[in-house]
């Protein structure tokens, strides 16, 4: 018997409650309010034919942004030049490796001493399935990829408040949290809480997914046990022979699970933007960057620090000190230009644009983010915790440590992200202390998931966005109000000059935004220089 | 104290007194030297109260540690002998709402915590305006 005329519970409401219960409702939510979960509208590399015999585009930046409207531009027949300020190509998509040197703002300098063939991606490091046009120029290049393993059940989640501060495994709170959910949820259900949105087929169906989802038994209760552990993992192990028989563990309670905010960390891997499967070049995610560089990096002028862009109804004149020479000025003059740079830069570069699409390039503040790398001297998560790839969760000031994706049970050292912080107050303070202070805490924390830290660190490196020269931040940190105020100016033909980067997409932070927003500014420059 | 100096073995016990002082921060008269300064926060608002430490962990990731500020494809303006600091409402407004790629703090801190970082601001580095800035001043200058 149902209740239609009770407004107290809707079916919606229920969905609700089991897609929170999940985990990954609430998490896609505000995901999408952030701009953070949107699809790639990628299909297919432009179309751009029949450019002006001779015409030319003058590039700002030689990142993805940069490179692949360099690569798409010249095939169409422009005249395509790149200038760009480091040293190297690639801005974000950026790995460092043994041997690498790293100034930044401030002139602290860091020598990273990994072993050969390990590195760390100071930068994006994993590549949903759906971010389409990444895939399509990995696939055109020849960039290898493989899995990157962003859920590890075996992981750890751990809160410095809760269970004596030690970490708890991944799968317990995963499946005891869903299991408890699932006896909760039978419960109301069985006792008729639910009548007014459920009709009996409808309660008789989902009690028996409950059951399967939540690993209860035949009267519904979430308990120790063989099926239990099916989920959650066993206290020993089903063996072989006369080996000691399979003995079930014993679910965490279910309050003081409730009160450890450990069910937090599980939510993530649900999120559309973190669903298996997940990639990462293999090498470092510079390897993307490389083979866009062997294709245009031809067309790159490097350190080029641009000072003025101007335009007129002639073209484009932009002016640039040379840094390998003093930073002595110079001109550079085209037909058209696509700038890339970050806001955060181009904010303080004097540019004839609009007052609607200035006003837009003025009002993007620019993330915070943090990353270190920490090379051990064995693989010791993987030999002595059976994890293998994946990220472990904290409140600690760490946040997070990720294991390499790769070269599973290798001998030697190798190399863990030993922390990543974005936003919140821990990752200025990260950023506000000198390098090899970022290592040592980073170490300091770890150490209290992973006590092997103590014996097994070798030398690890850090980067603080803020404080890379060629970025001044992590990336363009918009809110809805600032969308609706100014994302479309940003995103115009004005004149003869039109932006692309991450900061000009509704992916930000993502490689898949930079060349999206790329791919459409080139479509919309091209469309203006043959009209 | 500099928080930057903290023996390790104390650090988890300060960031659990840390909370404690952070709500007490703001009841705190501006000139009271809190003498324990967390080095990490707990949760998203700093929780340094001091102006010397909130500039320590917060201000000089991107100013540097002497106000020199940063040069690189953009710049920093540095905070050293920094004649537009002297106007009392101008680092106050800076601080609350970021400009260009500055994130806005506003939401971080405290209105008696950016009163105390600008001041600590406008009177170190070469810089020496005595006038200082009030909790209430910030309360105004907050949209």
């Amino acid at each position: 018997m149902t209740h239609k005329d009770t407004p107290a519970f809707t079916r919606r409401d229920l969905l609700n409650m089991i897609g929170q219960a999940a985990g990954g409702g609430a998490m896609y939510q505000a995901m999408t309010s952030l701009g953070f979960a949107a699809e790639s509208n990628f299909s297919g590399p432009p179309k751009l034919a029949g450019a002006k015999k001779g015409s030319s585009v003058l590039i700002l930046g030689a990142g993805l942004a940069g490179m692949v409207a360099a690569l798409e531009l010249r095939n169409a027949g422009y005249k395509v030049t790149i200038l760009e300020y480091n040293q190297r190509a690639g801005g974000r998509c950026w790995s460092i490796r043994g041997g690498d040197t790293f100034t930044e703002l401030g002139g602290e300098v860091q020598h990273c001493g990994f072993a050969k063939g390990e590195y760390f991606n100071a930068g994006p490091w994993r590549i949903p399935y759906h971010h389409h046009a990444v895939l399509h120029y990995c696939r055109q290049f020849g960039v290898a990829l493989e899995p990157f393993v962003q859920v590890n059940y075996n992981a750890w989640v751990h809160s410095s408040t809760a269970y004596g501060g030690k970490p708890q495994r991944y799968r317990h709170v995963q499946a005891d949290f869903q299991g408890h959910v699932a006896e909760l949820l039978g419960k109301a259900t069985r006792q008729g809480s639910l009548d007014s949105v459920l009709t009996q087929e409808d309660k008789e169906k989902l009690l028996e997914g409950l059951r399967r989802w939540g690993a209860l038994d035949a009267e519904f209760r979430y308990r120790e046990g063989i099926a239990t552990s099916a989920l959650r993992g066993y206290e020993i192990d089903p063996g072989g022979g006369l080996m000691t028989p399979a003995k079930p563990s014993k679910p965490l309670e279910l309050s003081e699970l409730l009160q450890s905010r450990l069910w937090r960390a599980i939510a993530a891997g649900q999120a559309y933007e973190f669903q298996s499967t997940m990639f990462q070049p293999v090498g470092g995610m510079d390897m993307i960057a490389k083979a866009f560089a062997k294709q245009v990096g031809n067309l790159i002028r490097y350190q080029a620090r641009v000072t003025r862009i101007e335009q007129n109804e002639r073209g484009v004149t932009v002016t640039f000190a040379d840094e390998a020479r003093g930073g002595a000025l110079q001109q550079e003059k085209a037909d058209w230009c696509l700038c890339t740079i970050p806001l955060s830069i181009l904010s303080q570069i004097d540019i004839q644009v609009g007052a609607e699409m200035q006003a837009a390039i003025n009002a993007v503040p620019y993330g915070s983010s943090i990353k270190v790398g920490l090379q051990f001297k064995r693989r010791f998560w993987e030999e002595d915790e059976h994890i293998y790839g994946g990220i472990t969760y904290t409140d600690l000031p760490i946040s997070r440590i990720s294991y390499p994706s790769t070269r599973y049970g290798a001998s030697g050292p190798a190399v863990v992200l030993g922390a990543y912080v974005f936003e919140g107050p821990n990752s200025f303070e990260f950023g506000a202390m000198a390098p090899e202070e970022r290592v040592r805490r980073a170490v300091e924390h770890g150490n209290q998931i992973h006590p092997q830290y103590a014996d097994e660190f070798d030398n690890g490196v850090s980067v603080a966005w803020y404080r890379v020269p060629g970025n001044h931040g992590c990336y363009g940190k918009w809110t809805d109000a600032l969308r609706d105020q100014h994302y479309k100016a940003l995103c115009q033909v004005d004149g003869r000059i039109a932006l692309a980067g991450e900061h000009v997409s509704h992916i930000p932070a993502w490689q898949e935004g930079a060349i999206l927003s790329s791919l459409d500014a080139i479509r919309r420059l091209h469309a203006r220089a043959t009209a | 104290m500099n928080a930057r100096n903290i023996p390790y073995c104390l650090a988890s016990a300060i960031v659990v007194l840390a909370a404690v002082a952070a709500q007490s921060a703001q009841a705190q008269s501006s000139t009271t030297a809190t003498s324990v300064q967390p080095m990490f926060s707990v949760g998203p608002k700093f929780q340094q109260t001091t102006g010397e430490s909130i500039y320590r962990s917060v201000c000089q990731g991107c100013h540097m540690p002497q106000g020199e500020g940063a040069k690189g494809a953009g710049a920093y303006p540095p905070l050293a002998r920094n004649k537009n600091l002297e106007a009392r409402g101008y680092a106050v407004y800076l601080v609350v709402n970021g400009q260009r790629g500055m994130p806005p703090f506003g939401e971080m801190m405290s209105d008696g915590q950016v009163a105390e970082v600008v001041n600590y601001v406008r009177t170190h580095f070469g810089n020496n305006f005595t006038d200082a800035v009030t909790a209430t001043d910030v309360k105004q200058v907050r949209r």
